[in-house]
Protein backbone atom coordinates (compact mmCIF):
# COMPACT_ATOMS: atom_id res chain seq x y z
CA UNK A 1 0.00 0.00 0.00
CA UNK A 2 1.57 3.17 -0.91
CA UNK A 3 5.08 4.27 -0.09
CA UNK A 4 6.75 2.06 2.67
CA UNK A 5 6.88 4.24 5.88
CA UNK A 6 9.80 3.33 8.43
CA UNK A 7 10.38 4.96 12.20
CA UNK A 8 14.42 5.95 12.12
CA UNK A 9 14.44 7.94 15.08
CA UNK A 10 12.79 8.15 18.56
CA UNK A 11 12.70 10.41 21.45
CA UNK A 12 10.95 10.93 24.62
CA UNK A 13 11.27 12.64 28.29
CA UNK A 14 10.35 11.96 31.58
CA UNK A 15 7.39 11.17 32.72
CA UNK A 16 6.99 13.35 36.13
CA UNK A 17 3.83 13.60 38.09
CA UNK A 18 4.25 17.60 37.54
CA UNK A 19 6.94 18.91 35.62
CA UNK A 20 8.40 22.15 35.73
CA UNK A 21 8.66 22.80 31.92
CA UNK A 22 5.84 24.10 29.61
CA UNK A 23 4.26 21.59 27.41
CA UNK A 24 5.99 22.98 24.50
CA UNK A 25 9.21 22.93 26.50
CA UNK A 26 8.64 18.77 26.52
CA UNK A 27 7.79 18.19 23.25
CA UNK A 28 10.82 19.98 22.05
CA UNK A 29 12.97 17.82 24.53
CA UNK A 30 11.34 15.04 22.87
CA UNK A 31 11.49 15.92 19.48
CA UNK A 32 15.24 16.99 19.67
CA UNK A 33 16.03 13.83 20.98
CA UNK A 34 14.33 11.85 18.35
CA UNK A 35 16.10 14.29 15.81
CA UNK A 36 19.41 13.65 16.94
CA UNK A 37 19.13 10.09 17.47
CA UNK A 38 18.62 9.74 13.62
CA UNK A 39 21.10 12.58 13.09
CA UNK A 40 18.42 14.37 11.12
CA UNK A 41 17.36 18.27 11.00
CA UNK A 42 13.73 20.04 10.58
CA UNK A 43 14.51 21.16 7.48
CA UNK A 44 14.72 17.49 6.57
CA UNK A 45 11.39 17.12 7.50
CA UNK A 46 8.27 17.60 5.13
CA UNK A 47 5.32 17.38 7.96
CA UNK A 48 4.65 17.55 11.91
CA UNK A 49 1.85 15.44 13.33
CA UNK A 50 1.25 16.06 16.96
CA UNK A 51 -1.34 14.35 19.33
CA UNK A 52 -2.40 15.40 22.83
CA UNK A 53 -5.33 15.23 24.85
CA UNK A 54 -7.98 17.93 25.87
CA UNK A 55 -7.47 21.13 25.35
CA UNK A 56 -9.28 21.23 29.28
CA UNK A 57 -6.11 19.72 31.06
CA UNK A 58 -4.30 22.83 29.95
CA UNK A 59 -6.90 25.51 29.65
CA UNK A 60 -5.77 26.57 26.06
CA UNK A 61 -7.99 26.33 23.47
CA UNK A 62 -6.32 25.29 20.32
CA UNK A 63 -3.59 23.38 22.42
CA UNK A 64 -2.43 21.91 19.18
CA UNK A 65 -1.30 25.42 17.63
CA UNK A 66 0.18 26.22 21.59
CA UNK A 67 2.13 22.88 20.95
CA UNK A 68 3.36 23.44 17.57
CA UNK A 69 6.57 25.05 17.86
CA UNK A 70 7.78 22.67 20.62
CA UNK A 71 6.67 19.94 17.90
CA UNK A 72 9.30 21.73 15.15
CA UNK A 73 5.82 22.83 13.16
CA UNK A 74 7.17 26.57 12.57
CA UNK A 75 6.63 26.79 8.57
CA UNK A 76 5.31 23.07 7.88
CA UNK A 77 1.95 21.66 6.77
CA UNK A 78 0.85 20.61 10.30
CA UNK A 79 -2.06 18.70 11.87
CA UNK A 80 -3.06 17.43 15.59
CA UNK A 81 -4.95 14.11 16.04
CA UNK A 82 -7.14 13.39 19.29
CA UNK A 83 -8.98 10.16 19.72
CA UNK A 84 -8.61 10.27 23.44
CA UNK A 85 -6.68 7.99 24.90
CA UNK A 86 -6.28 6.16 21.93
CA UNK A 87 -4.38 9.47 20.15
CA UNK A 88 -0.59 8.02 20.82
CA UNK A 89 -1.03 5.25 18.42
CA UNK A 90 -3.42 6.94 15.80
CA UNK A 91 -0.49 9.82 15.36
CA UNK A 92 1.50 7.11 14.26
CA UNK A 93 -1.20 6.07 11.85
CA UNK A 94 -1.55 10.32 10.67
CA UNK A 95 2.19 10.22 10.08
CA UNK A 96 2.11 7.09 8.06
CA UNK A 97 -0.47 7.86 5.66
CA UNK A 98 1.38 11.36 5.10
CA UNK A 99 4.36 9.14 3.72
CA UNK A 100 2.70 6.32 2.68
CA UNK A 101 0.55 8.56 0.46
CA UNK A 102 3.48 9.99 -1.37
CA UNK A 103 2.62 13.15 -0.25
CA UNK A 104 5.66 13.43 2.11
CA UNK A 105 8.89 11.33 2.50
CA UNK A 106 9.63 12.44 6.46
CA UNK A 107 6.92 13.20 8.90
CA UNK A 108 7.93 14.02 12.69
CA UNK A 109 5.04 12.24 15.30
CA UNK A 110 4.87 13.97 18.61
CA UNK A 111 3.11 13.59 21.33
CA UNK A 112 2.96 15.63 24.62
CA UNK A 113 0.36 15.61 27.51
CA UNK A 114 0.62 18.27 30.81
CA UNK A 115 -2.04 16.82 33.12
CA UNK A 116 -0.98 18.37 36.12
CA UNK A 117 -2.03 21.98 35.22
CA UNK A 118 -5.43 20.64 36.05
CA UNK A 119 -6.36 21.66 40.07
CA UNK A 120 -6.85 19.99 41.64
CA UNK A 121 -6.73 16.51 39.90
CA UNK A 122 -6.86 16.00 36.21
CA UNK A 123 -9.73 12.97 36.47
CA UNK A 124 -12.55 16.08 37.03
CA UNK A 125 -11.43 16.90 33.77
CA UNK A 126 -12.68 13.88 32.28
CA UNK A 127 -16.43 14.02 33.29
CA UNK A 128 -17.27 15.65 30.67
CA UNK A 129 -17.29 12.78 28.26
CA UNK A 130 -20.55 11.71 29.87
CA UNK A 131 -23.85 12.84 28.44
CA UNK A 132 -24.64 15.85 29.55
CA UNK A 133 -28.25 15.04 29.61
CA UNK A 134 -28.73 11.34 30.39
CA UNK A 135 -25.90 10.84 32.70
CA UNK A 136 -23.68 13.63 33.62
CA UNK A 137 -26.82 14.90 36.40
CA UNK A 138 -26.14 11.80 37.88
CA UNK A 139 -22.57 13.03 39.05
CA UNK A 140 -20.42 10.27 37.82
CA UNK A 141 -16.92 9.96 38.44
CA UNK A 142 -14.63 8.65 35.91
CA UNK A 143 -13.55 5.20 37.82
CA UNK A 144 -17.04 4.28 37.50
CA UNK A 145 -16.61 3.05 33.61
CA UNK A 146 -13.58 1.34 34.01
CA UNK A 147 -15.03 -0.57 37.21
CA UNK A 148 -17.91 -0.92 35.59
CA UNK A 149 -16.45 -2.53 32.32
CA UNK A 150 -13.73 -4.36 34.84
CA UNK A 151 -16.54 -5.88 36.65
CA UNK A 152 -18.62 -7.35 33.45
CA UNK A 153 -14.99 -8.35 32.33
CA UNK A 154 -14.46 -10.97 35.45
CA UNK A 155 -18.39 -11.90 35.69
CA UNK A 156 -18.38 -13.15 32.22
CA UNK A 157 -15.35 -15.05 32.04
CA UNK A 158 -15.21 -15.95 36.09
CA UNK A 159 -11.83 -14.38 36.46
CA UNK A 160 -10.09 -13.59 39.74
CA UNK A 161 -8.69 -10.28 40.69
CA UNK A 162 -5.43 -11.98 41.89
CA UNK A 163 -5.08 -13.29 38.90
CA UNK A 164 -5.35 -9.37 37.14
CA UNK A 165 -3.50 -7.46 39.95
CA UNK A 166 -0.56 -9.56 38.07
CA UNK A 167 -0.32 -7.28 35.05
CA UNK A 168 0.95 -4.74 37.44
CA UNK A 169 2.99 -6.62 39.48
CA UNK A 170 5.13 -7.45 35.71
CA UNK A 171 4.63 -3.56 34.16
CA UNK A 172 5.44 -1.75 37.41
CA UNK A 173 8.50 -4.02 37.77
CA UNK A 174 9.60 -3.48 34.28
CA UNK A 175 9.60 -0.03 34.56
CA UNK A 176 12.37 0.27 36.90
CA UNK A 177 14.44 -0.28 33.88
CA UNK A 178 13.00 2.63 32.44
CA UNK A 179 15.37 5.95 32.51
CA UNK A 180 11.73 7.53 32.17
CA UNK A 181 9.78 6.06 34.96
CA UNK A 182 7.52 7.74 37.31
CA UNK A 183 6.14 5.02 38.96
CA UNK A 184 8.24 1.97 38.90
CA UNK A 185 8.04 -0.13 41.94
CA UNK A 186 8.48 -4.01 43.12
CA UNK A 187 5.04 -4.59 44.40
CA UNK A 188 3.65 -7.94 45.55
CA UNK A 189 0.21 -9.05 44.40
CA UNK A 190 -0.78 -8.47 48.04
CA UNK A 191 0.38 -4.94 48.20
CA UNK A 192 -2.23 -4.23 45.40
CA UNK A 193 -5.22 -6.61 46.39
CA UNK A 194 -4.66 -4.40 49.72
CA UNK A 195 -4.60 -0.99 48.23
CA UNK A 196 -7.20 1.84 49.07
CA UNK A 197 -10.47 0.57 46.86
CA UNK A 198 -11.35 3.40 44.71
CA UNK A 199 -14.32 2.27 42.78
CA UNK A 200 -14.94 -2.01 43.37
CA UNK A 201 -12.88 -3.84 41.58
CA UNK A 202 -10.75 -0.65 40.92
CA UNK A 203 -8.25 -0.31 43.82
CA UNK A 204 -5.22 2.42 43.95
CA UNK A 205 -2.22 0.26 42.13
CA UNK A 206 -4.56 -1.16 39.48
CA UNK A 207 -4.29 2.23 37.98
CA UNK A 208 -2.00 4.18 36.14
CA UNK A 209 -0.79 7.77 37.59
CA UNK A 210 -1.55 11.35 36.70
CA UNK A 211 1.64 12.73 34.26
CA UNK A 212 3.39 15.27 32.22
CA UNK A 213 5.47 14.16 29.22
CA UNK A 214 6.47 13.96 25.97
CA UNK A 215 7.27 11.09 23.29
CA UNK A 216 8.50 12.07 19.67
CA UNK A 217 9.52 9.62 16.45
CA UNK A 218 10.62 10.59 12.80
CA UNK A 219 9.18 8.70 10.12
CA UNK A 220 10.85 8.41 6.63
CA UNK A 221 10.01 6.76 3.09
CA UNK A 222 11.86 4.03 2.47
CA UNK A 223 14.61 5.62 0.12
CA UNK A 224 14.91 8.31 3.23
CA UNK A 225 14.58 5.77 5.72
CA UNK A 226 18.20 3.29 3.87
CA UNK A 227 20.11 6.79 3.71
CA UNK A 228 19.34 7.52 7.55
CA UNK A 229 19.76 4.21 8.87
CA UNK A 230 21.05 0.91 9.08
CA UNK A 231 18.20 -0.45 10.98
CA UNK A 232 14.93 1.37 10.02
CA UNK A 233 11.82 -0.13 11.54
CA UNK A 234 8.87 -0.91 8.85
CA UNK A 235 5.33 0.04 9.74
CA UNK A 236 3.90 -2.73 8.50
CA UNK A 237 0.22 -2.34 9.49
CA UNK A 238 -2.04 0.13 10.47
CA UNK A 239 -6.08 0.38 12.02
CA UNK A 240 -8.33 1.96 13.95
CA UNK A 241 -12.06 1.65 14.95
CA UNK A 242 -14.37 3.37 16.72
CA UNK A 243 -17.56 1.71 18.19
CA UNK A 244 -20.81 3.19 19.60
CA UNK A 245 -20.86 6.11 21.63
CA UNK A 246 -24.24 4.51 23.42
CA UNK A 247 -21.75 2.64 25.33
CA UNK A 248 -24.48 1.35 27.61
CA UNK A 249 -25.40 -0.91 24.72
CA UNK A 250 -22.25 -2.81 24.43
CA UNK A 251 -21.11 -5.53 25.86
CA UNK A 252 -18.32 -4.79 27.92
CA UNK A 253 -16.69 -7.92 28.65
CA UNK A 254 -14.91 -7.41 24.96
CA UNK A 255 -13.03 -4.56 22.65
CA UNK A 256 -14.90 -5.72 19.92
CA UNK A 257 -13.67 -2.60 18.30
CA UNK A 258 -9.96 -3.35 19.17
CA UNK A 259 -10.36 -6.49 17.54
CA UNK A 260 -11.85 -4.55 14.51
CA UNK A 261 -8.82 -2.30 14.14
CA UNK A 262 -6.31 -5.16 14.36
CA UNK A 263 -8.20 -6.84 11.92
CA UNK A 264 -7.49 -4.04 9.66
CA UNK A 265 -3.60 -3.74 10.82
CA UNK A 266 -2.95 -7.80 10.58
CA UNK A 267 -4.54 -7.75 7.35
CA UNK A 268 -2.08 -4.80 5.80
CA UNK A 269 0.99 -6.59 7.62
CA UNK A 270 0.04 -10.49 6.25
CA UNK A 271 -0.28 -11.48 9.75
CA UNK A 272 -3.14 -14.27 9.72
CA UNK A 273 -1.96 -16.07 13.52
CA UNK A 274 -1.21 -13.34 15.33
CA UNK A 275 -0.32 -15.43 18.42
CA UNK A 276 2.85 -16.92 17.03
CA UNK A 277 3.56 -13.89 14.12
CA UNK A 278 3.57 -11.43 16.66
CA UNK A 279 6.73 -11.68 18.98
CA UNK A 280 6.24 -8.45 21.21
CA UNK A 281 3.20 -6.54 21.92
CA UNK A 282 2.91 -3.25 23.98
CA UNK A 283 -0.96 -3.06 25.00
CA UNK A 284 -2.64 0.09 26.13
CA UNK A 285 -2.46 -0.31 29.97
CA UNK A 286 -4.36 2.19 32.01
CA UNK A 287 -5.63 -0.15 34.02
CA UNK A 288 -4.33 -3.74 34.79
CA UNK A 289 -7.36 -5.47 33.35
CA UNK A 290 -6.93 -3.28 30.19
CA UNK A 291 -3.87 -4.67 28.97
CA UNK A 292 -5.90 -8.08 29.74
CA UNK A 293 -8.65 -7.02 27.56
CA UNK A 294 -6.57 -5.59 24.88
CA UNK A 295 -5.02 -8.76 24.13
CA UNK A 296 -7.68 -10.71 23.65
CA UNK A 297 -8.99 -8.07 21.53
CA UNK A 298 -5.65 -7.99 19.73
CA UNK A 299 -6.26 -11.80 19.65
CA UNK A 300 -2.84 -12.53 20.88
CA UNK A 301 -4.32 -15.36 22.99
CA UNK A 302 -8.38 -16.41 22.89
CA UNK A 303 -11.42 -14.54 25.35
CA UNK A 304 -11.12 -14.47 29.02
CA UNK A 305 -7.77 -16.09 28.23
CA UNK A 306 -5.45 -13.23 29.11
CA UNK A 307 -5.00 -13.35 32.63
CA UNK A 308 -4.12 -17.08 32.76
CA UNK A 309 -1.33 -16.39 30.51
CA UNK A 310 -0.09 -13.95 32.38
CA UNK A 311 -0.20 -16.03 35.63
CA UNK A 312 1.62 -18.53 33.90
CA UNK A 313 4.75 -16.46 32.82
CA UNK A 314 4.28 -15.91 28.96
CA UNK A 315 3.90 -12.15 29.35
CA UNK A 316 7.19 -11.33 31.17
CA UNK A 317 10.17 -9.98 29.32
CA UNK A 318 11.95 -12.93 29.11
CA UNK A 319 8.66 -15.21 28.25
CA UNK A 320 7.42 -16.23 24.91
CA UNK A 321 5.40 -13.45 24.01
CA UNK A 322 6.61 -10.21 26.05
CA UNK A 323 3.92 -7.89 27.02
CA UNK A 324 4.73 -4.34 27.79
CA UNK A 325 8.13 -4.73 28.24
CA UNK A 326 8.45 -0.60 28.57
CA UNK A 327 6.47 -0.99 31.96
CA UNK A 328 3.70 0.58 30.31
CA UNK A 329 1.16 2.78 32.15
CA UNK A 330 0.94 1.20 35.25
CA UNK A 331 4.90 1.92 35.41
CA UNK A 332 6.10 4.42 33.25
CA UNK A 333 3.17 6.66 33.30
CA UNK A 334 0.39 8.12 31.48
CA UNK A 335 0.83 11.28 29.80
CA UNK A 336 -2.52 10.27 28.03
CA UNK A 337 -1.33 10.65 24.31
CA UNK A 338 2.36 10.44 25.06
CA UNK A 339 1.68 7.38 26.79
CA UNK A 340 0.18 5.81 23.81
CA UNK A 341 3.26 7.03 21.61
CA UNK A 342 6.05 5.46 24.12
CA UNK A 343 4.66 2.31 23.50
CA UNK A 344 5.75 2.43 19.70
CA UNK A 345 8.69 4.14 20.63
CA UNK A 346 9.44 0.83 23.09
CA UNK A 347 8.97 -1.12 19.96
CA UNK A 348 11.53 0.80 18.05
CA UNK A 349 13.82 0.50 20.83
CA UNK A 350 13.00 -3.05 21.36
CA UNK A 351 13.21 -4.17 17.53
CA UNK A 352 16.74 -2.47 17.13
CA UNK A 353 17.93 -4.41 20.23
CA UNK A 354 18.33 -0.71 21.68
CA UNK A 355 16.02 -1.59 24.94
CA UNK A 356 19.42 -1.48 27.17
CA UNK A 357 18.56 -3.36 30.65
CA UNK A 358 14.77 -3.91 29.51
CA UNK A 359 15.72 -5.79 26.34
CA UNK A 360 13.51 -8.38 25.56
CA UNK A 361 15.40 -12.08 25.91
CA UNK A 362 13.87 -14.07 22.86
CA UNK A 363 15.14 -11.98 19.01
CA UNK A 364 11.97 -9.78 18.28
CA UNK A 365 10.84 -9.04 14.75
CA UNK A 366 7.72 -8.17 15.13
CA UNK A 367 5.52 -6.25 17.53
CA UNK A 368 2.10 -4.55 18.02
CA UNK A 369 1.54 -1.45 19.71
CA UNK A 370 -2.03 -0.62 20.77
CA UNK A 371 -4.18 2.00 22.31
CA UNK A 372 -7.55 2.94 23.66
CA UNK A 373 -9.58 5.60 24.74
CA UNK A 374 -12.67 7.94 23.78
CA UNK A 375 -15.92 6.69 25.40
CA UNK A 376 -14.27 3.11 26.13
CA UNK A 377 -14.83 2.82 22.34
CA UNK A 378 -11.37 3.45 19.90
CA UNK A 379 -8.86 1.05 19.40
CA UNK A 380 -5.31 2.15 17.42
CA UNK A 381 -2.95 -0.29 16.19
CA UNK A 382 0.39 -0.25 14.36
CA UNK A 383 2.03 -3.39 13.75
CA UNK A 384 5.99 -2.90 12.99
CA UNK A 385 8.86 -5.18 12.12
CA UNK A 386 12.04 -5.33 11.19
CA UNK B 1 23.74 11.94 8.42
CA UNK B 2 24.13 8.01 8.47
CA UNK B 3 23.64 7.37 11.81
CA UNK B 4 24.76 3.44 11.68
CA UNK B 5 24.01 2.57 15.38
CA UNK B 6 21.71 3.41 17.56
CA UNK B 7 21.68 4.81 20.46
CA UNK B 8 20.88 2.65 23.81
CA UNK B 9 18.96 3.38 26.55
CA UNK B 10 21.73 3.64 28.64
CA UNK B 11 21.95 5.88 31.86
CA UNK B 12 23.94 8.09 30.63
CA UNK B 13 21.63 9.51 28.21
CA UNK B 14 20.18 12.67 30.10
CA UNK B 15 16.24 12.86 29.81
CA UNK B 16 14.85 16.12 30.12
CA UNK B 17 11.53 16.55 32.50
CA UNK B 18 12.25 18.25 36.01
CA UNK B 19 9.69 16.79 38.41
CA UNK B 20 8.01 19.10 41.24
CA UNK B 21 6.49 18.31 44.31
CA UNK B 22 3.50 19.95 45.64
CA UNK B 23 5.94 21.57 48.59
CA UNK B 24 7.78 23.46 45.47
CA UNK B 25 4.58 25.46 45.09
CA UNK B 26 3.92 26.02 48.78
CA UNK B 27 7.00 27.14 49.34
CA UNK B 28 6.95 29.49 46.46
CA UNK B 29 9.67 28.26 44.81
CA UNK B 30 8.28 28.22 41.77
CA UNK B 31 6.65 30.99 39.70
CA UNK B 32 2.90 29.96 38.65
CA UNK B 33 -0.18 31.72 37.67
CA UNK B 34 -3.78 30.67 38.63
CA UNK B 35 -7.03 30.91 36.66
CA UNK B 36 -10.24 29.79 37.15
CA UNK B 37 -12.38 28.95 34.27
CA UNK B 38 -15.60 30.51 34.01
CA UNK B 39 -18.00 28.45 31.57
CA UNK B 40 -21.77 27.91 31.43
CA UNK B 41 -23.79 25.73 29.15
CA UNK B 42 -27.59 24.98 28.53
CA UNK B 43 -28.26 21.66 26.94
CA UNK B 44 -31.71 21.46 25.20
CA UNK B 45 -32.54 18.07 25.53
CA UNK B 46 -33.21 17.72 21.75
CA UNK B 47 -35.82 15.56 19.94
CA UNK B 48 -35.19 12.33 21.23
CA UNK B 49 -33.93 12.66 24.64
CA UNK B 50 -36.69 15.41 25.14
CA UNK B 51 -39.63 12.94 24.20
CA UNK B 52 -37.50 10.49 26.33
CA UNK B 53 -37.16 13.02 29.89
CA UNK B 54 -41.01 13.84 28.88
CA UNK B 55 -42.07 10.09 29.85
CA UNK B 56 -39.82 10.33 32.73
CA UNK B 57 -41.30 12.74 33.72
CA UNK B 58 -45.14 11.51 33.74
CA UNK B 59 -43.33 8.17 35.40
CA UNK B 60 -42.97 5.63 32.14
CA UNK B 61 -39.44 4.88 30.70
CA UNK B 62 -40.11 5.42 26.61
CA UNK B 63 -38.10 3.59 23.92
CA UNK B 64 -37.63 3.37 20.17
CA UNK B 65 -38.20 0.80 17.54
CA UNK B 66 -36.24 0.32 14.30
CA UNK B 67 -38.32 -2.27 12.18
CA UNK B 68 -35.02 -2.62 9.95
CA UNK B 69 -32.92 -4.20 12.20
CA UNK B 70 -35.46 -5.40 15.01
CA UNK B 71 -34.12 -3.36 18.04
CA UNK B 72 -36.19 -1.63 20.46
CA UNK B 73 -33.29 0.54 22.00
CA UNK B 74 -33.14 2.66 25.06
CA UNK B 75 -31.94 5.19 25.59
CA UNK B 76 -34.57 6.39 22.76
CA UNK B 77 -32.52 7.89 19.79
CA UNK B 78 -33.82 9.93 16.48
CA UNK B 79 -31.97 7.63 14.19
CA UNK B 80 -30.76 3.84 14.06
CA UNK B 81 -26.99 3.87 14.18
CA UNK B 82 -26.56 0.95 12.85
CA UNK B 83 -29.34 1.03 9.72
CA UNK B 84 -28.77 4.62 9.45
CA UNK B 85 -32.77 5.67 8.96
CA UNK B 86 -34.70 7.36 11.27
CA UNK B 87 -36.31 5.49 14.01
CA UNK B 88 -39.71 3.63 13.16
CA UNK B 89 -41.67 3.76 16.47
CA UNK B 90 -41.78 4.88 20.25
CA UNK B 91 -42.71 2.39 22.93
CA UNK B 92 -43.18 2.07 26.63
CA UNK B 93 -40.91 -0.39 27.90
CA UNK B 94 -41.42 -1.55 31.98
CA UNK B 95 -39.85 -0.09 34.85
CA UNK B 96 -38.22 -3.06 36.03
CA UNK B 97 -34.24 -3.97 34.21
CA UNK B 98 -31.42 -6.19 35.01
CA UNK B 99 -28.04 -5.08 36.25
CA UNK B 100 -25.64 -5.44 33.53
CA UNK B 101 -22.38 -4.54 35.31
CA UNK B 102 -22.24 -2.33 38.43
CA UNK B 103 -19.14 -0.71 40.62
CA UNK B 104 -19.13 0.58 44.16
CA UNK B 105 -17.50 4.04 44.17
CA UNK B 106 -15.59 5.02 47.51
CA UNK B 107 -14.43 7.92 45.81
CA UNK B 108 -16.85 11.14 44.63
CA UNK B 109 -16.38 12.85 41.17
CA UNK B 110 -13.67 15.14 42.52
CA UNK B 111 -11.44 12.42 44.14
CA UNK B 112 -12.89 12.79 47.71
CA UNK B 113 -13.59 9.37 49.89
CA UNK B 114 -16.79 8.42 51.12
CA UNK B 115 -18.13 5.60 53.94
CA UNK B 116 -20.95 4.45 52.07
CA UNK B 117 -20.01 3.61 48.39
CA UNK B 118 -21.91 4.67 45.50
CA UNK B 119 -23.33 1.90 43.57
CA UNK B 120 -23.49 2.91 39.75
CA UNK B 121 -24.93 0.54 37.48
CA UNK B 122 -25.29 -0.47 33.98
CA UNK B 123 -29.40 -1.65 33.60
CA UNK B 124 -31.19 -3.36 30.98
CA UNK B 125 -34.46 -2.67 30.54
CA UNK B 126 -37.01 -4.72 30.66
CA UNK B 127 -38.94 -4.64 27.32
CA UNK B 128 -36.18 -3.26 24.93
CA UNK B 129 -33.71 -5.84 23.16
CA UNK B 130 -31.12 -8.09 24.84
CA UNK B 131 -28.23 -5.66 26.24
CA UNK B 132 -30.16 -2.36 25.86
CA UNK B 133 -28.98 -0.93 28.95
CA UNK B 134 -28.90 2.70 31.23
CA UNK B 135 -25.99 3.92 33.00
CA UNK B 136 -28.04 4.25 36.48
CA UNK B 137 -27.58 4.26 40.46
CA UNK B 138 -28.73 1.07 42.71
CA UNK B 139 -30.02 1.95 46.27
CA UNK B 140 -31.44 0.14 49.25
CA UNK B 141 -29.52 -2.61 48.95
CA UNK B 142 -26.43 -4.13 50.84
CA UNK B 143 -23.54 -3.48 48.93
CA UNK B 144 -21.85 -6.94 49.62
CA UNK B 145 -25.16 -8.18 48.09
CA UNK B 146 -25.44 -6.33 44.86
CA UNK B 147 -25.16 -9.33 41.43
CA UNK B 148 -24.71 -8.81 37.67
CA UNK B 149 -28.10 -10.40 37.03
CA UNK B 150 -29.79 -9.24 39.60
CA UNK B 151 -33.33 -8.12 39.39
CA UNK B 152 -34.16 -4.31 39.93
CA UNK B 153 -36.84 -2.00 39.57
CA UNK B 154 -37.02 1.62 39.30
CA UNK B 155 -37.87 4.13 42.24
CA UNK B 156 -39.08 7.40 41.08
CA UNK B 157 -39.98 10.51 42.85
CA UNK B 158 -43.30 11.57 43.68
CA UNK B 159 -44.98 12.80 40.59
CA UNK B 160 -44.95 16.27 41.93
CA UNK B 161 -41.02 16.50 42.19
CA UNK B 162 -40.66 14.90 38.73
CA UNK B 163 -39.13 17.77 36.08
CA UNK B 164 -38.21 15.83 33.28
CA UNK B 165 -34.64 14.34 34.29
CA UNK B 166 -32.88 11.47 34.06
CA UNK B 167 -32.97 12.26 38.52
CA UNK B 168 -36.83 11.60 37.91
CA UNK B 169 -35.73 7.86 38.79
CA UNK B 170 -34.17 8.06 42.44
CA UNK B 171 -32.57 5.04 41.68
CA UNK B 172 -33.26 1.27 41.21
CA UNK B 173 -33.52 -1.36 43.83
CA UNK B 174 -33.91 -5.38 43.66
CA UNK B 175 -37.02 -6.90 43.83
Amino acid sequence: MGQRVAIVGAGMTKFVRRAQETGKELAFHATRMALDSCEMNLDQIDAVCLGTAPDTFDGVHMKGEYLSDGAGAWGKPYMRCYVGGGTGVFSVIQGWYHIASGLCDTCLVVCEEKMSSYQPHAQAAFLTIFDHTTERPLKPNLLWIFAMEMNRYMTTYGLRKEDIVQVAVKNKRNALDHPCAQIAKAVTAEDILNSEVLAWPVQRLDVSPVSDGAVALVLASESIARKVTDKPVWIEGVGWSLDTAYWTNRDLCYPRYVEEAARMAYTMAGVTDPRHQIHIAEPYDPFDYKELHHMEGLMLCGKGEAPQMTVDGITQRDGELPVCPSGGLLGVGNPIAAAGLMKVAELFWQLRGEAGKRQVSRKVKRGVAQAWGDLMQVGTVVVVGI
Amino acid sequence: MRAKAGVKQTPEIQYAGTGLSSKDFKEGKILCTRWTADAKYAWDAGIAIGKYLAGFKAGKILGVRCIKCGRTMVPPRAFCEWCFKTVDSWVQLRNTGIVNTFSLCYVTWDVKRVKKPEISAVIEIDGASKGMGIMHLLGEVDPNKVRIGMKVKAIWKPAAEREGAITDIKYWKPY
